[in-house]
């Protein structure tokens, strides 16, 4: 037991820097993807995950694979597109939603086409799902920086974003905070997504967010206890995911987010709040009749 | 009173100052380039007890949205005594009740005037927030979740979320809307109290013998004040046809600046 599950971890640096970057991640991201759900952004989450591609991928196309240049491309693309959706939803009657979904459907696939314009197949999967066991020190200092100013946002900010969710009427009535916590937490949703760009890639990093945060609400009716069980449950997917992936020769980001898919189905079935407990106690009392 | 003639006759608004809570100079409010409110010009005096009446659509929600700042004047202004602190309860409040909240969650956001976003909660806090509870008659509620609470049980705790706002300006938008008798007697009873501390109170109601049994001062509106003023007069038969020929008479697709006496 103890060589399945602790050995690869003491004998590898490898899965050491991936264990502490998948950590840092999940405590940084866990949180906001509990906001991001709790104002029903679910969507937005996905949107901006896929708005980062093409800007990564332009700068692949300048540089080459290399860290600084993909997060400052990821970075710009990503906060444009929170902008654009934004802006289009006050300017026109489009809801942001469906905004969203259109600008991400396009970014996607300019970015795709930009990589395989220049690159190969190889190049593309690293992008689109990373490579967890490839994160080098460069990589880990972004995302610790990342997960520095995240959680620090957060903490700062934590007030105003229940105070915006829970009754957001009121909250304009009484600070004008509104817009400028509403943007700050968009660009932590990025900043989070660019982090998970470097070890999930565009199209995985989003689940490691939201798929959490998604179980978490199932179990606990707190803000606070629900982001720390959504930080729970990204930890337990990652080393879970890590050692599938390198016992089984598996690529490590399906594996981890497949881990945080099987939490979130076993959330829905077993949970208090889930489809056992909520079927049993509607059938429940048409049989006592 | 002579102060409740001054309301009608913004000729005379000089004086007396320091007694006004609130003043509209020729305020018109909407929505994109459609008025809703025209052309209102008035007091309203500091401690008042005001109601404001009129049909569905006749403007009274967006007024109050005007005076809360959520909604900014189409021209026109809405001026304030420095330093007024203003509390608002919305009609339909988009308090989004799954929103996995306890009832102290939601009564403390009272306490944003006071603490703002980082201001630590003291056990001064905790008290004010026990005695805004028991105020409306909702000890022991702290740690319900609000999806847990009832319509009126709801309506209590955002009454208890405005006592602790501690306002000088209190702006209640249909408060007693789908609240049954025992509930409208206990809140009525705290808007007394809040008129007895001198703070302004002002809520948009339907109910026209609570406004005459509760509210010395009544603004009837249809899209522009009708009458304003004492309430046995602003809603006299005749004034009360008045504004439901203008409900009925008034063209939507009217240009927004129509003559400001019809
Ligand atoms: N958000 C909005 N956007 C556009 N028009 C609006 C909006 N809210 C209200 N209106 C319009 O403004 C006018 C006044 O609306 P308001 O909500 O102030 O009426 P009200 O007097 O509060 O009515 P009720 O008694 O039904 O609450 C109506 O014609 C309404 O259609
Ligand atoms: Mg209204």
């Amino acid at each position: 037991m103890y060589d399945l599950l602790i050995t690869p971890f003491v004998d590898y640096v490898f899965l050491q820097r991936a264990l502490a970057g998948c950590v840092l991640l999940c405590i940084s991201s866990g949180p906001v993807g509990v906001f991001l759900m709790l104002r029903r952004m679910s969507l937005t989450g996905d949107a901006l995950a896929h708005g980062i591609l093409p800007g990564a991928a332009v700068a692949f196309l300048f540089f080459g694979l290399e860290l600084a240049p993909m997060t400052i491309g990821g970075l710009a693309a990503g906060l444009l597109l929170a902008m654009l959706a934004g802006a289009v939803s006050r300017l026109t009657l489009q809801k942001e939603d469906a905004s969203l979904a259109a600008f991400y459907l396009i970014s996607l696939s300019a970015g795709v086409l930009i990589v395989s314009m220049h690159g190969s197949n190889v190049d593309l999967m690293h992008i689109l799902f990373g490579s967890v066991l490839a994160l080098n020190d460069q990589a880990l200092t972004l995302i610790a920086g990342i997960f520095v100013v995240s959680t620090v946002g957060l903490a700062l900010f934590w007030r105003g974003l229940v105070a915006e969710c829970l009754d957001p009427l009121f909250f304009r009535s009484v600070s004008r905070l509104g817009t400028p916590i509403h943007f700050a937490f968009l660009f932590m949703v990025v900043l989070n997504l660019v982090g998970g760009f470097q070890a999930l890639g565009t199209l995985l990093s989003v689940g490691l967010m939201m798929l959490p945060a998604a179980s978490a609400r199932f179990w606990v009716n707190r803000v606070g206890p629900m982001c720390a069980l959504a930080i729970l449950f990204g930890i337990v997917s990652s080393v879970a995911g890590l050692l599938l992936s390198y016992h089984a020769a598996l690529p490590s980001g399906p594996a981890i987010i497949l881990f945080c898919g099987g939490i979130y189905v076993l959330s829905i079935l077993a949970s208090p709040r889930g489809l056992a407990v909520t079927y049993g106690r509607r059938t429940r009392p048409h049989r006592a009749t | 009173m002579s102060q409740h003639a001054r309301h009608c006759d913004h000729a005379a608004q000089t004086e007396a100052r320091d007694d006004a809570a609130l003043r509209f100079r020729d305020l018109t409010l909407g929505y994109g380039d459609h008025a809703a409110v025209h052309h209102l010009d008035g007091t309203i005096a500091r401690g008042a007890l005001m109601a404001i009446v009129g049909a569905n659509g006749s403007g009274k929600s967006t007024l109050l949205k005007a005076v809360a700042g959520v909604l900014r004047p189409m021209s026109g202004r809405i001026e304030r005594s420095s330093g007024l602190r203003v509390a608002y309860l919305a009609q339909q409040s988009e308090i989004d009740r799954s929103f996995p909240a306890r009832v102290l969650d939601l009564v403390s956001l009272g306490l944003w005037p006071k603490r703002g976003l980082l201001g630590r909660f003291r056990g001064e806090d905790r008290i004010a927030i026990a005695t805004a509870l028991s105020a409306v008659g909702l000890e022991g509620f702290s740690d319900r979740p609000i999806d847990s609470l009832s319509g009126g049980q709801l309506q209590r705790a955002l009454f208890a979320r405005v006592l602790l706002q501690d306002a000088d300006v209190i702006l209640l938008d249909e408060p007693f809307n789908a609240i049954d008798a025992k509930t409208v007697r206990d809140l009525v009873s705290l808007i007394h109290r809040w008129h007895g501390e001198r703070r302004t109170v002002v809520a948009v109601m339907h109910d026209l013998a609570l406004v005459r049994e509760t509210f010395p001062e009544t603004l009837l509106l249809a899209r522009r004040a009708v009458a304003w003023g004492e309430t046995a007069k602003s809603l006299s038969a005749e004034n009360l046809l008045k504004a439901r020929n203008f409900a009925e008479a008034f063209d939507d697709s009217a240009p927004w600046c129509e003559p400001q006496r019809a």
